[in-house]
């Protein structure tokens, strides 16, 4: 990677960007295309790039760049492109606080504390792996329990195997690609046990990881102890059912020295709940307008701080938008206010952004909460009304949904309030 | 048509996931092509049975960079096949820093007519 170390800390930047994985370098960017003249990226890695740097796989950027990359081929891009574009990066650093001044705080091995000011904040933290606390799955302490996400960082960047028997819980797609990969590494591994009745990673992912590699897959099935002393020695697992509780007088042991735990990720809003921004429930990340600014004014967010985005091309997307308005912001221009906000209902766990406006374009982007074929998108006023609605072939939780919308669709919309619904045809 | 034999795969054009069945003749030619429901998923079925193809990413070792690995992967897709042999065979292969993205790493991996490239710049620099 080229170095990307600033060797002068100005006192003052326009934008001061939290995290330089793909969200914080394309706002960076973004902000500099704004007309921001200094724009400064804090990553507590020694490099920037975030996690596309382990993720060695390809499939990323058909829908940003048009082609298909790996990970870290699409990182170094979007840090050639935010360097080239005059954005300064440092890396080995932490942003502790944005004061109520906009007084923003760092600790960076190179520059120890130091105190600068900004017109302008991105909030780009990305996320971090649920672990196996997270889930309360009982037994034993031993060694060998890793989360898929930091086998991959193991196994990619150190060249360090977790295990020589390995069983997965959770059917996400880390999980699904660090089957394959530790397979390639000469790892053997039992089987992927996920608790629901479908697979949570992409069809592509099931067949070119699992299938292609005999690996088992075993649906409504959970992980329900974990043996070992030092190590793993063995995992039982069990079906669950209707209501997913475990059954455990059909259970039986896996033996393995390892499990890797993929079962999804969490916004990593430390410092977003520090600042009191509002936080959606369901997302967990900041609530924020069309404008990607968050309760706070001249705070914006983007990438999987906000929501956990199943491609990075479209976290790029949102972070171009939420760049190029903080880099107004910085040039004394405020975001234009919404005036609809958006209410997640049938089937719906949430939209993002969770306000628009009747007078621009907008891509909100939506989760629905279960499987449909041959369903329909709808837009409602909260008595009912129906304002809007798009047919969709089908709609799957791990796939987020898109839904372009332009002024002319609520041109006869007056109220304040839609609802966002996904219903069968 | 007795004489031919069905094969089931996945589609991996959509989430939908259609599940493909394809009628191949004893000599492996595909008589009929069933259950798609469009065109993507058609082609992807004769692909899948008469040449399925993966492209390969991987590791190799390298000396003097950040990290003790480097991300390499092939220049298109290799048959199917030969995957996990053209890891196997990039398990001796070490490299030094400096490297560039799209440095040839191996050419003509296996004869497969691929070369195994970097898939990112590695500089000479302090391991981490």
């Amino acid at each position: 990677m080229i170095d990307a170390r600033p060797h002068v800390l100005h006192d003052h930047y326009d934008v001061v960007v939290a995290g330089g994985g793909p969200a914080g370098l394309g706002a960076a960017l973004a902000a500099r295309e704004a007309g921001a003249e200094r724009v400064l990226v804090v990553d507590r890695e020694t490099e920037a790039g975030g996690i596309l740097l382990q993720c060695i796989h390809a499939g990323f950027g058909l829908h940003h760049f048009g082609e298909e990359l790996t990970g870290p081929e699409y990182a170094q891009r979007v840090l050639e492109a935010a360097l080239d574009g005059g954005v300064d990066v440092l890396t080995d650093a932490y942003l502790l606080d944005v004061g109520a001044d906009r007084a923003v705080k760092l600790l960076s091995g190179e520059h120890g504390v130091a105190t600068l000011d900004t017109r302008a904040a991105v909030l780009a933290m990305g996320a971090r792996e649920r672990t196996r606390s997270a889930i309360r799955i009982p037994g034993e302490r031993p060694a060998g329990v890793f989360t898929a996400g930091l086998a991959q960082r193991l196994v990619n960047l150190h060249g360090v195997l977790p295990g020589r028997r390995v069983a997965i819980l959770g059917s996400g797609d880390i999980g699904l690609i660090m089957a394959r990969r530790l397979t390639l590494e000469g790892v053997e591994v039992a089987g992927v046990f996920e608790l629901l009745p479908h697979a949570n990673g992409l069809t592509r992912n099931v067949v070119q990881c699992l299938h292609d590699f005999d690996i088992p897959l075993h649906l409504s099935t959970t992980v329900i102890g974990i043996d070992g002393r030092d190590r793993v020695e063995r995992v039982t697992v069990a079906p669950v059912d209707d209501h997913r509780r475990p059954l455990p007088d059909r259970a039986w042991d896996v033996a393995c020295d390892t499990l890797l735990v993929s079962v999804g990720l969490i916004p990593e809003n430390e410092l977003s709940r520090q600042l009191r921004l509002r936080l959606d429930p369901v997302t967990q990340g900041p609530v924020v307008t069309s404008a990607m600014e968050t309760s706070r004014d001249g705070v914006f967010a983007c990438g999987n701080v906000v929501h956990i985005h199943d491609l990075v091309d479209f976290v790029s997307a949102e972070a171009t938008l939420a760049g190029h308005h903080a880099g107004l912001f910085a040039a004394g221009r405020h975001p234009r206010a919404d005036n609809v906000r958006l209410q997640p209902a049938t089937n719906v766990a949430y939209c993002v952004p969770h306000t628009i406006s009747t007078e621009r374009e907008h891509t909100v982007y939506l989760r629905v909460r279960n499987p449909l074929e041959r369903c329909v998108l709808r837009l409602s006023t909260p008595d009912g009304v129906v304002v809007h609605e798009r047919k969709l072939r089908y709609v799957v939780p791990p796939e987020m949904v898109n839904l372009r919308l332009r002024p002319a669709v609520l041109a006869d919309f007056h109220g304040d309030a839609l609802q966002v619904e996904v219903l069968a045809r | 048509m007795s004489d031919t034999e069905t094969f089931s795969y996945l589609c991996i054009g959509c989430p939908l996931g259609c599940r493909l069945e394809v009628d191949a003749d004893p000599a492996g030619d595909v008589v009929e092509v069933r259950g798609f429901s469009c065109r993507k998923g058609k082609t992807y079925a004769v692909q899948e049975h008469t040449d399925p193809r993966r492209l390969v990413t991987t590791t190799v070792a390298i000396d003097g960079a950040r990290w003790p690995r480097l991300p390499v992967r092939t220049t298109g897709e290799v048959p199917k096949a030969l995957v996990t042999e053209v890891c196997r065979a990039l398990r001796g292969v070490r490299v030094s820093a400096p490297v560039r993205l799209g440095q040839v790493i191996v050419a003509d991996v296996l004869g497969t007519g691929r070369d195994v490239i970097a898939t990112c710049d590695a500089p000479a620099a302090a391991r981490t």
